[in-house]
């Protein structure tokens, strides 16, 4: 059997490809939308993956500590260690700031960890380049992505960090790349002030009678003292030994340590179901606007197309063609016009994707179901065409 | 061979109602035999595109009885209830311009009606490159159809209205975008053709040119036809 679509797409290809490759720059957006949103999902796991935990304890009726600030006591982690089943525990703190590098910053998430724990909870688990932080204060690894190198000078707040290792996709759930630096120096950038402010401080301390009491001046030192540590931290990351029960060890930190405990599927749905859900819906929202606009082109195009044809469609309903052929002949153009489309748009959007500043995730599945889609809404879309040429009648193939 | 032939007796179309009611047929008879060309002429508005709308199947007439060959196909009602297949396998069409498919090459043109009706390519092509070697445009049939003159299409067009092997061609104004001696040259490939498929080929036409060819013609006036001899002068 001859294919009319077939023919006509061969006998008018400039005209269908460069329609179709318009077509697929705006599937390739829609597939670029999905992606981000992959993106954005990826991102999240990484963040749980990489930071190596089973467990997240945070401060009680938070979210936290991606989601929700949380500040928890930094000596908590040890009674924490002591529940039945708890192989290690860490503390951490995360802050997105923006890191100063030169003239240029970047937006970072900061992570304190603990210096002297390499391979405990939190810590960055394989590097690129350099080494792990070794020392106490003031080195840093940081992710590839940030764009600092071995050997940089980065500023966070008031101090000044090298970089001494570099990691791949360790990232927020933003997507913004993440900086390790020692837990002290990352409680200092979190939670303490700026000379001035520390002044004020205890100029507002020493002036209140019932901190600085007469005759007492120890009593003024102590509660200055206490003023000028941070012992706060954001989270304590929890690995278990093997074979333990996650739910039942954070039912018993839950219980008798008066704490909020999140376990892994837990944690990713706080990131996935709140924190990017409003990405998400916007997302969403550019997906359905865009596969309205994509149906709405493939529409009129193939409607015009269709409306230059009349007369020949009027003569093959007059020589006794089946209104099935005719109809057949106008829904292959528009899903080969849609076929075209697609495969340009699938191969944009993986020539622009890794362009993007943030992770674009394009995956085998959503490029199955754009398929689908673009199938299924070049078909909807060829239905008023179908009806135009349907009501022709062929008479009009005959004068008079 | 076709032994058909077309027959019209009192064939009446009306259109419209009430007081805006024109009747554009008011008892058309005619009878045309296998193998024979017959005119169809009358100056504008006299019924000629009507008759030729319902000889095609394309309108329903408001009375009166068709026949082709013995088979009644229309007797105050369609006695056929595939119009569709009675136009593709019973009536073959020849327009004023050819309206070839633009995106089908000549011998595709031609044979796209059996394609279309499920015989196979290749049996259609050959059927299609006989008829074209037939109406000597088989040199072009791998062409597009913007790539022919008008006599050129036109006889491709004529040869898609026989691919069917169709009792009956139905020919309006057939010759008028043709100069004289291209328009003579369809006239008597129709003739030809008609005397070697046994075809009953009407034309209605305006060309008075072309006129004398005709052995038999019908005048239409007023919904009515009217038979007369024709002088038959076909120039070889």
């Amino acid at each position: 059997m001859i294919s009319l679509a077939g023919r006509d797409i061969q006998h008018s290809w400039g005209k269908f490809v460069f329609t179709g490759i318009g077509l697929g720059l705006l599937i390739g957006v829609t597939l670029s939308m999905a992606g981000i949103y992959r993106g954005m999902v990826d991102d999240a796991k990484a963040l749980l993956d990489n930071s190596g935990a089973d467990m997240w304890v945070v401060q009680q009726s938070t979210l936290g500590p991606y989601a929700e600030p949380s500040s928890l006591k930094d000596d908590l982690y040890r009674s924490i260690l002591t529940v039945p089943g708890v192989e290690r525990a860490a503390n951490v703190t995360y802050l997105t700031m923006q890191v100063r590098h030169g003239d240029r910053d970047v937006r970072a998430m900061v992570a304190g960890i603990v210096p002297d724990g390499i391979g405990s909870p939190g810590w960055p688990m394989t590097l690129i380049a350099g080494r792990q932080i070794t020392r106490s204060h003031y080195e840093a690894v940081a992710d590839a992505a940030s764009g600092f190198k071995i050997g940089d000078q980065i500023k966070i707040r008031r101090n000044r960090y090298t970089v001494v290792g570099l990691t791949r996709r360790m990232v927020s759930s933003n997507g913004d790349p993440m900086i390790f630096i020692p837990l002290k120096d990352a409680q200092e950038a979190q939670f303490l002030k700026d000379n001035d402010e520390i002044i004020r401080q205890r100029q507002r301390t020493a002036s209140n009678p019932a901190l600085n009491p007469p005759g007492m001046p120890a009593v003024l030192q102590a509660v200055i003292d206490s003023q000028s540590t941070s012992p706060y931290v954001n989270a304590v990351l929890v690995r278990i030994k093997p074979g333990s029960r996650p739910d039942e060890i954070a039912d018993t930190i839950r219980r008798w340590r008066r704490l909020q405990v999140y376990t892994r599927p837990q944690m990713e749905g706080i990131l996935v179901g709140k924190l990017i859900a409003t990405s998400a819906r916007q997302i969403a929202m550019f997906l359905v606007i865009l596969a309205v606009v994509s149906a709405a082109i493939v529409a009129f195009i193939i409607y015009t197309l269709t409306l230059g044809k009349i007369r020949e469609i009027a003569v093959l309903k007059l020589i006794g063609t089946r209104n099935r052929t005719i109809a057949g002949m106008i829904l292959q153009q528009a899903i080969g016009l849609g076929l075209i489309g697609f495969a340009v748009g699938r191969i944009a959007a993986g020539f622009w994707a890794p362009v993007f500043p943030k992770y674009v995730l394009l995956i085998p599945g959503d490029s199955v179901r754009g398929f689908f889609a673009v199938v299924i809404i070049c078909s909807l879309a060829s239905i008023l065409a179908i009806r135009a040429a349907l009501k022709v009648d062929p008479a009009e193939a005959i004068g008079g | 061979m076709n032994l058909h032939g077309i027959h019209l007796e009192g064939l009446r179309k009306r259109y419209g109602e009430g007081d805006t009611a024109v009747d554009a047929l008011k008892g058309v008879d005619m009878e045309v035999s296998p193998g024979e060309v017959v005119g169809l002429i009358g100056p504008s508005g006299s019924g000629k595109s009507t008759l030729l709308k319902c000889l095609g199947a394309v309108i329903e007439p408001t009375g009166g009885r068709m026949r082709l060959g013995s088979e009644i196909i229309y007797d105050d009602r369609w006695h056929i209830r595939d119009l569709r297949a009675l136009r593709r396998d019973q009536i073959g069409f020849v327009f004023q311009a050819p309206y070839l498919i633009p995106f089908l090459n000549v011998i595709d043109n031609v044979a796209l009606l059996p394609m279309l009706a499920g015989r196979k390519n290749t049996a259609a092509r050959d059927r299609a490159m006989e008829l074209l070697e037939a109406l000597d445009v088989a040199h072009r049939a791998n062409a597009w159809p913007s790539q022919l003159s008008g006599g050129e299409q036109q006889r491709v067009a004529i040869a898609r209205a026989l691919v069917s092997h169709p009792p009956v061609i139905l020919a309006d104004e057939p010759t008028a975008p043709l100069d004289s001696e291209r328009a003579m040259g369809v006239i008597r490939i129709l003739n030809q053709m008609a005397e070697q498929y046994e075809t009953a080929v009407i034309v209605v036409t305006h060309d008075e040119k072309i006129i004398p060819t005709f052995k038999r013609i019908y005048h239409i006036r007023d919904g009515r036809t009217h038979e007369e001899q024709g002088e038959g002068r076909l120039i070889a």
